[in-house]
């Protein structure tokens, strides 16, 4: 990692009711990097991930993207600062055809004809081209999932969260979406919350490993799968 | 995109695919195209223009009410079917919108003002009650609540105003009998050249044509095509950094402003407005004849109005059939057999037979 980072979240704490989901965490991502967030159900991998994106409002501690402050900042405000969300159960515009969705997204910076050429494009990136006049609704769960992916990357935003991208995949639609990310990250930012071990094998350099609404281990994508705490976490035992 | 890739599109692309890409299916209006909008215009001129040789005066100003109902209907589709925001009032703001018009009418003397804030008054006050719905975050089925609240409140409101200490400067409220003789629109400027029926049939007719043309010029653009995103998936819109409060408050301030223009004209035809406007008879029509035409059309929401208006008035004239007994009886027949309304049925027809 070099430079100050991108993305900072200092002692985020969200409590529901007694419940502490997310302990004052602390995570750094740096400029291009990728990172990956695992952890069994209910580790508060995704409660971290919506207070990021301004779903839910942190009960404490605040997150900084490029040193500004945005602790607290609607969703709206999030995504215009160049942050793309494709969240875990695909949020598309079912109604609309696949080339509609996309356009959409490129048009709240462009004009209508760059919005449409950046729009081809991402389709084209996702492996979408030639499906642009569907109806989304009528897709496959999988290609729903890169239409959002495209509609996301038609943005060009610095930083991408991904909720479980490859969840109800199939295996080749998984390889596929792997090399899709790995691609995206030549210029883009990620972080990437998954189940998938074989899909983290796929796309991860470092891992941040989530229990108990805190971090277990951060560290390189091999020594977190071969660590037996995290063994120990996913086969339910107690973390030592 | 170039032109070569929607000529290329894969077979399977379905129904509508010899339009252009970025025209999406199952649209309504939208997938007419530019030609299919110059045909609707066209055929809006040559009724308003042809219908005063075929039929009578007094034809003529029945077809005038039935036209303001369209207006009515049009604002009424425009929030609901492309917007997705659920009014059950949109009676308030023709109701408010009429007697914007009667008051400032009456105070004025000369019509241009008042005609402009009929549109305004009922808008302004569609914002406002826009913003604390949108911005307060109530849910869908509570803005139908709010909105039929609203209408029950200005009902009873204009129904108390009997007695001649309710007026406004010069305008007396009326109470239940509402405000009688109200001065038709006249030329700009010259109360004394006041429109005479015919002419006001050629002023609803023209702006029945303005109104439609201006929603499609709205849906065509980067506004329209948000405000139809966000009702397809509020959560996608606001993650691709649009406010969805912004965008349906506008959309209601619109259809305020049209339901006022309408209920400006609805004054102007009979030249008398009273609470009954904002009677719950009144909001489930407009309901009704969106339902009927077609939601998420324009076309629909004008020919549902029209038809259920032309029923209407037959029935009246005769005694053995209760009216409303029939409009629920077609209402009911509709939602069972025809869900999507009329206009969008034929057009999935249409396409089946191509």
């Amino acid at each position: 990692m070099t430079g100050a980072p991108l993305l900072q979240a200092e002692g985020l704490t969200m409590r529901f009711g007694g419940v502490t989901a997310v302990d004052a965490v602390d995570l750094s991502l740096g400029e291009v990097e990728l990172r990956c967030l695992i952890g069994p159900n209910g580790a508060g991998k995704s409660t971290f991930f919506k207070m990021l994106t301004g779903q839910l409002q942190p009960s404490a501690g605040r997150i900084l993207f490029r040193g500004r402050d945005i602790t607290g900042a609607r969703t709206h405000e999030i995504a215009r600062l160049g942050v793309g969300i494709k969240t875990q159960v695909p949020n598309v515009f079912n109604g609309l055809s696949v080339a509609e969705n996309v356009f959409v997204a490129a048009a709240r910076t462009n004009s209508a004809a760059t919005a449409r050429r950046k729009a081809a494009q991402a389709l084209e990136r996702v492996g979408m081209g030639a499906l642009a006049g569907r109806i989304v609704g009528q897709l496959a769960h999988g290609q729903r999932q890169w239409v959002e992916i495209a509609a996301v990357l038609a943005q060009d935003p610095d930083l991408i969260l991904l909720d479980e991208p490859a969840a109800g995949m199939t295996h080749e639609e998984v390889v596929r979406t792997s090399e899709l990310i790995r691609e995206i990250n030549q210029v883009h930012a990620l972080i990437v919350v998954e189940h998938d071990m074989q899909f983290i094998r796929m796309i991860a350099r470092t891992v941040t490993v989530f229990n108990q609404g805190r971090i277990l281990i951060e560290d390189d994508v091999d020594r977190v799968l071969s660590s037996q705490a995290v063994r120990d976490v996913y086969l339910g035992k107690q973390a030592a | 995109m170039t032109p070569d890739r929607a000529a290329s599109a894969p077979a399977d692309a379905g129904p509508g695919s010899a339009a252009p890409w970025w025209v999406p299916l199952g649209l309504g209006d939208r997938a007419l195209g530019v030609s299919g909008f110059l045909a609707m215009i066209a055929a809006g001129l040559l009724l308003m223009f042809g219908l005063p040789m075929v039929v009578e005066l007094f034809g003529l100003v029945q077809a005038t009410v039935f036209l303001v109902m369209a207006i009515l209907a049009l604002s009424q589709g425009f929030i609901w079917g492309y917007g997705g925001i659920m009014s059950f009032g949109q009676s308030a703001f023709f109701g408010l919108g009429g007697y914007t018009y009667a008051v400032a009418v009456l105070n004025l003397g000369d019509s241009s003002v008042p005609a402009l804030l009929a549109i305004l008054v009922p808008a302004g006050f569609a914002a406002l009650l826009g913003y604390f719905m949108f911005y307060g975050r109530i849910s869908d089925a509570y803005v139908g609540v709010i909105t039929l609240t609203v209408t029950v409140i200005l009902f009873n409101v204009m129904n108390s105003t009997a007695g001649d200490i309710y007026h406004i400067g010069a305008a007396q409220l009326g109470g239940f009998n509402g405000m009688p003789s109200v001065p038709p629109l006249n030329w700009p400027g010259d109360p004394s050249n006041a429109l005479d029926p015919e002419a006001l049939w050629y002023v609803t007719a023209g702006l029945l044509i303005v109104v439609y043309a201006l929603l499609r010029a709205i849906l065509a653009s980067r506004f329209g095509r948000v405000v139809v995103a966000i009702r397809e998936n509020e959560t996608r819109a606001t993650l691709l950094g649009y406010d969805p409060r912004l965008y349906k408050l506008i959309v209601f301030a619109i259809g305020g402003a049209i339901a006022g223009l309408a209920g400006c004209l609805f004054t102007n035809w009979g030249g008398f407005i009273s609470p009954t406007v904002f009677g719950l008879a009144q909001s489930a029509q407009i309901i009704i004849f969106v339902l009927l035409g077609g939601l998420g059309t324009l076309l629909g929401p004008i020919l549902g109005a029209v038809a259920i208006q032309y029923l209407i008035s037959i029935i009246g004239s005769q005694q053995t059939l209760n009216a409303n007994l029939l409009l629920g009886v077609i209402l009911v027949g509709f939602v069972l057999l025809v869900p999507q309304g009329v206009v969008p049925a034929v057009r999935s027809l249409l396409r089946v037979g191509r």
